[in-house]
């Protein structure tokens, strides 16, 4: 565990701006497969979705779930300098769940004029601020990043109550150009009011407007969308409350990142 | 040979004119509007004049980050997000250019002078130009403005352009 964070720090560090944080996704050769076969995988932390110009993700804390329950291994991993890029051979009938979780202590303090700054586990945490650590700010974080990729039919998902997650109305990988659907939000299970959410179709280089969607949860955490376009889109939703695990945080900052594929009618 | 002897005749005139301290001058009013975002980045901008045939003549302005990230990323490594200005121009320039390149502004009125005779302007061989101003942002859009106007200016004149969303109001004042 300790291993992951010190990546995740890493990664993190090594980021244009640390208050400002980049996007990060995962993005599948393919999300509707006939037959059983290998998918490919690309993986990096960037401004502009599925365009590498920025870091590899570090994918230690990924899985790849299949429709049974059981884990898929990913193979030929290989993390360049702009992207992180591995395979997995989907065998089984039914969507498959890449997800990656991520959650720790993020605190930000002063050191004399210096700001100081830290990532990692509530222990890790205790260690290493000081004690009467200026302006001391502790946020707990809690990250999902999803996608999805189905042989044959696809096969119901379920959520696990835990951090915020999404239900659609239409099955990720059922996704048509110009149909509505409708999105609800979880937190901890609950659906939930006031979630921020934007959307941004891909291929963002080759247009002048990104023309990015922003939503917001209603009173039952739903949002409807109408994706006009087929493409890959990038979701990012965001929601701070103050069920924290440890007393050390103040506020826990939830965040959800996933990669649908929508085919044209 | 034909073609630029008569192009050559105002630019003498000026030239006489220049002695009795009367140059043209360029004054632009650049709008940087406010965007609510949860992460506003200064805008990158390029300002240059354009011939008939969209080449560059000049560069007058290019606005971009010179902060290098902790990464090491260079503020350079963006600057071809100003598509156009990085095919016509900025690809074959050395940043920082002199007296052209400075800073990212923001959000607000910003005001550049030039006068004829001084770089980055210089001299303008008399003919019909455009104006163009560029910007691109970070995690935003992209947007690009033309004004059209004429060279040698006869008369005090002003033209506007309207951006719609990394730009807003650029104006274009000709002092003769």
């Amino acid at each position: 565990m300790k291993h992951i964070f010190t990546l995740l720090s890493l990664a993190i560090s090594m980021s244009a701006s640390v208050a400002h944080a980049h996007g990060y996704w995962v993005v599948p050769s393919s999300t509707v497969l006939s037959s059983p076969q290998f998918v490919t995988f690309d993986a990096a932390v960037s401004n502009d979705p599925f365009q590498f110009n920025h870091r590899p993700l570090v994918v230690d804390s990924l899985s790849i779930i299949a429709p049974d329950g059981s884990k898929v291994l990913p193979v030929n991993l290989m993390k360049g300098e702009l992207r992180t890029v591995f395979d997995a051979k989907l065998e089984q009938k039914g969507t498959y769940r890449l997800e990656m979780l991520r959650s720790g202590f993020r605190a930000n303090w002063k050191e004399g004029d210096k700001a100081k700054r830290f990532m990692g586990t509530a222990e890790a945490l205790a260690k290493e601020v000081p004690d009467g650590a200026k302006e001391l700010q502790v946020t707990e974080t809690v990250n999902r990043l999803e996608t999805f990729v189905t042989v044959g039919a696809p096969t119901t998902l379920k959520t696990t109550g835990k951090g915020l997650e999404l239900v659609m109305s239409t099955h990720p990988n059922d996704l048509v150009a110009g149909e509505p659907v409708e999105f609800e939000f979880l937190v901890d299970g609950q659906p939930t009011e006031g979630i921020e959410v934007v959307m941004i179709r891909g291929q963002t280089r080759y247009r002048n407007n990104k023309e990015e969607q922003k939503y917001k949860t209603d009173k039952d955490g739903k949002i409807s969308v109408t994706l006009p376009e087929a493409g890959l889109y990038w979701l990012d939703a965001d929601f701070t409350d103050n069920n924290v695990s440890s007393k050390l945080a103040k506020e826990r900052a939830l965040a959800y990142v996933l990669t649908l594929e929508v085919l044209p009618q | 040979m034909h073609k630029w002897v008569p192009a050559l005749i105002p630019t003498l005139v000026a030239g006489v004119f220049a002695n009795q301290a009367i140059a043209g001058e360029i004054n632009l009013k650049v709008n940087i509007p406010q965007i609510n975002t949860a992460e506003y980045h200064r805008p990158y901008v390029a300002i240059w004049i354009e011939k008939p045939d969209q080449s560059v003549e000049k560069n007058l302005a290019v606005w971009y980050s010179q902060k290098k990230a902790t990464n090491g990323d260079e503020g350079t490594k963006w600057l071809k997000d100003l598509r156009q200005w990085w095919r016509k121009s900025g690809r074959d320039q050395f940043m920082p250019l002199d007296g052209v390149s400075g800073a990212t502004r923001p959000v607000g009125e910003q005001t550049l002078n030039f006068t004829e005779g001084k770089e980055p302007l210089g001299t303008l061989p008399a003919g019909e130009y455009n104006l163009v101003v560029e910007a691109a942002r970070e995690k935003g859009n992209r947007e690009m403005i033309r004004i059209p106007f004429t060279w040698p200016v006869q008369k005090i004149d002003r033209a506007k352009g309207v951006g719609q969303q990394e730009l807003g109001d650029v104006i274009l004042e000709l002092k003769p």
